[in-house]
């Protein structure tokens, strides 16, 4: 679950980790007086979970109130990359020479915690990840004892942070790694972290996004959730509670457990067909949630024809029928054909129930996905 | 033969007392699985499927000599319940809880490090050695005692394969679901490594899908120390960048890491042959024979 970067902040700023002076807006007069209140100049920053906000358009430097009028005008209510912008943050301008990164995340592959620091902040990290690996100091954290104060520093030291400021820097890694252990933070990033003039750091933006396996935990920030889902689709799937990935061809796929439903597209994919979608409905779905994702397929223009493949295990073969009969049964005319496979428990009592003048029934996948190419590309035609 | 659980794995069933618990244990015990004892606090005492519940892992390993922990435990407790597995301590313990906190699950894995004991998943379906045992959520009918070790990291796609084998009679030797998490006990070279050194393991199948680098390491591995004859498959060939794609470790990213492609080039360069469907896996292994 990500936090929009003025919730971030917030988290952030409670903790002791210093942040611009900034004002959340929702009209383009709130903005303006956001701005007056702050002075001149300020940044209008588009609060929308899309990366390279900056680069798109989304945030603008403004010096007096008539520009801050001109930019809050164009940025609320614009479209960022398929996000519309419903709210802007007015942030004192801060008059920076250098710019860090600092960045705690999960190294999946060791399975450890490990912090970041950079003397390249600013920009897209992972491109600095890929161009000069070099340019980026990590620490591995032992998650038993959490971060010591010397690693912090160690971190800040090796990526050559200058001396003056480091042991600022060091302190609010030290902070930014406290809050995402205590807040079962999956990315905590500061970037940039911008350093003044005068030797002050302070976080110019803040990115903070929790492990969602983790929310039952950690209540209040899971409240902080505004995802805009970029389609309807995205939207039906969040409310039915499916793992659902939209694609742009036109065989619909449902099944159970990620693996199948992957490989289910990649057979659509290998046999000339184009998959619309992933859509896995679990284990031990029940025949609502069969119903629910048939739901969910039909209501894509895109498809063209289902393919709908089960192997169960906890999923049972009889529970599925009766969900497909129940969501098609209820249809004069069935709005795109659906080609069913069922294997695993239950698969024989489950073709038995299903009603074969509704659907196609296939024995193997590798058929099951083939009749559904086919049915779809007739429809194309 | 097998490898990490036999005829003679004795099994505690943590959260047995649960609905998806109690089922399963029941399953086990049909299929054949030693199940001697359950644990869950405070139910110390109880009976469920016939077997005795002790409030700890510790008592129940103690009384009934238990040596393989199954876990049922909801997320929000199964760090904890893995804790207490690791300290008992138990030779295996196979973790089928999806949904644990990726930090609990960090420091499990950390405390892992210090101890002998296997741990399998979690967010996995478990290990069976077709007509010996069953650890997990596994339908039993599919599976065919054999020779062919199997390795994979999502449950369904291993009922598919395992199809696909058991139809062309060709049986299993074991079958490790190692789980769809980001961190995970058991990966696919602890696994390669098990089937390397099992006698009866004459051929292994590794199922791997997109998102991080475990399936490239395991290839450089095969390569290095495999001689057993290994037989892949990659799923999420079609997956867009940047989407999940149901497990939290399957994602290719924005950058272009974790692809399908990359993975099945390490596994094609280690010479090992992978199928573009699940039954060109089993064509693969039957020419091996």
């Amino acid at each position: 679950m990500r936090l929009h970067e003025y919730q971030a902040k917030e988290v952030f700023a409670d903790a002791g980790i210093p942040t611009p002076d900034a004002t959340l807006a929702r009209t383009v007069d709130e903005a303006v007086e956001a701005a007056g209140e702050i002075g001149y100049p300020v940044a209008i920053k588009a609060q929308v979970h899309v990366g390279g906000r900056g680069k798109a358009g989304g945030i603008k430097l403004v010096e007096n109130d008539e520009e801050a009028r001109e930019a809050a005008a164009e940025i609320l209510g614009m479209d960022l990359k398929g996000y519309q912008v419903d709210k802007v943050l007015v942030e004192e301008a801060v008059d920076f020479v250098n710019e860090l990164y600092v960045g705690v995340t999960m190294d999946r592959g060791e399975g450890q915690p490990v912090a970041m620091v950079s003397t390249r902040g600013g920009v897209n990290i992972e491109e600095v990840a890929e161009e000069d690996p070099d340019a980026i100091a990590r620490e591995h954290i032992d998650p038993a004892f959490g971060m010591h104060e010397y690693e912090a520093r160690k971190v800040v030291y090796e990526a050559g942070v200058d001396r003056d400021i480091a042991m600022d820097v060091a302190s609010i890694l030290s902070t930014l790694y406290d809050l995402w252990e205590e807040r079962d933070g999956a990315d905590a990033e500061i970037n940039p972290l911008m350093v003044t003039a005068e030797d002050d750091v302070i976080a110019a933006d803040a990115v903070f996004n929790l492990d969602g396996d983790a929310l039952f935990r950690q209540q209040d920030l899971a409240e902080l959730e505004d995802e805009a889902a970029e389609d309807d689709l995205e939207a039906k799937a969040n409310e039915y509670g499916f793992d659902y990935v939209r694609l742009s061809g036109n065989v619909g796929i449902i099944g159970n457990g990620a693996g199948l439903v992957m490989t289910t597209l990649d057979l659509v994919d290998y046999y000339g067909g184009a998959p619309a979608n992933f859509l896995d409905i679990g284990g031990g779905a029940k025949a609502e949630r069969v119903a629910n994702a048939l739901d969910m397929v039909f209501s894509d223009d895109n498809v063209d024809a289902v393919v709908f493949n089960i192997f169960g295990g906890i999923t049972r073969g009889d529970e599925v029928a009766n969900g497909i009969n129940q969501a098609l049964e209820q249809f004069d005319e069935i709005p795109k054909q659906v080609i069913v496979r069922l294997a695993g428990t239950n698969a024989e009592e489950g073709m038995e129930i299903l009603n074969t003048d509704l659907v196609q029934v296939e024995a193997t996948l590798e058929d099951a996905v083939q009749a559904a190419v086919e049915a779809a590309a007739e429809v194309e035609q | 033969m097998s490898v990490l659980v036999d005829d003679d794995t004795r099994v505690v069933v943590q959260g047995i007392t649960g609905g998806e618990g109690k089922f399963h244990t029941e399953q086990m015990i049909e299929y054949g699985t030693n199940v001697v004892a359950g644990a869950v606090p405070g139910r110390g005492g109880q009976e469920v499927a016939g077997v005795p519940v002790y409030d700890t892992v510790a008592g129940a390993a103690r009384e009934e000599d238990a040596d393989a922990a199954v876990v049922f435990v909801p997320p929000a407790f199964a760090g904890d319940a893995l804790f207490e597995a690791l300290d008992a301590p138990l030779d295996l313990v196979v973790a089928i809880t999806e949904g644990i906190p990726t930090q609990d699950m960090s420091r499990v894995y950390r405390q892992l490090q210090d101890t002998d004991t296997h741990l399998v998943g979690p967010n996995c379906p478990g290990v069976i050695t077709p007509g010996e045992a069953k650890l997990g959520i596994l339908p039993g009918n599919i599976f065919e005692a054999g020779n062919v070790g199997l390795v994979s990291r999502s449950g369904t796609l291993t009922y598919q394969v395992v199809d696909n084998l058991t139809e062309r009679g060709l049986g299993q030797s074991t079958a490790i679901g190692i789980g769809g998490d980001p961190i995970i006990g058991t990966d696919f070279i602890d696994a390669l490594e098990l089937f390397e050194d099992d006698p009866d393991t004459d051929a292994i199948v590794m199922c791997g899908e997109i998102g991080g680098e475990d399936e490239e390491e395991a290839a450089a591995y095969i390569d290095e120390h495999v001689d057993t004859p290994v037989v892949g498959f990659i799923a999420g060939r079609t997956a867009p960048p940047g989407k999940r794609m149901g497990h939290a470790g399957a994602i290719v990213s924005s950058s272009g890491t974790g692809t399908a492609e990359s993975k099945i080039n390490a596994l094609e360069s280690a010479g090992v042959p992978v199928g573009d469907t699940p039954n060109e896996v089993a064509d693969h292994v039957e020419d091996l024979f």
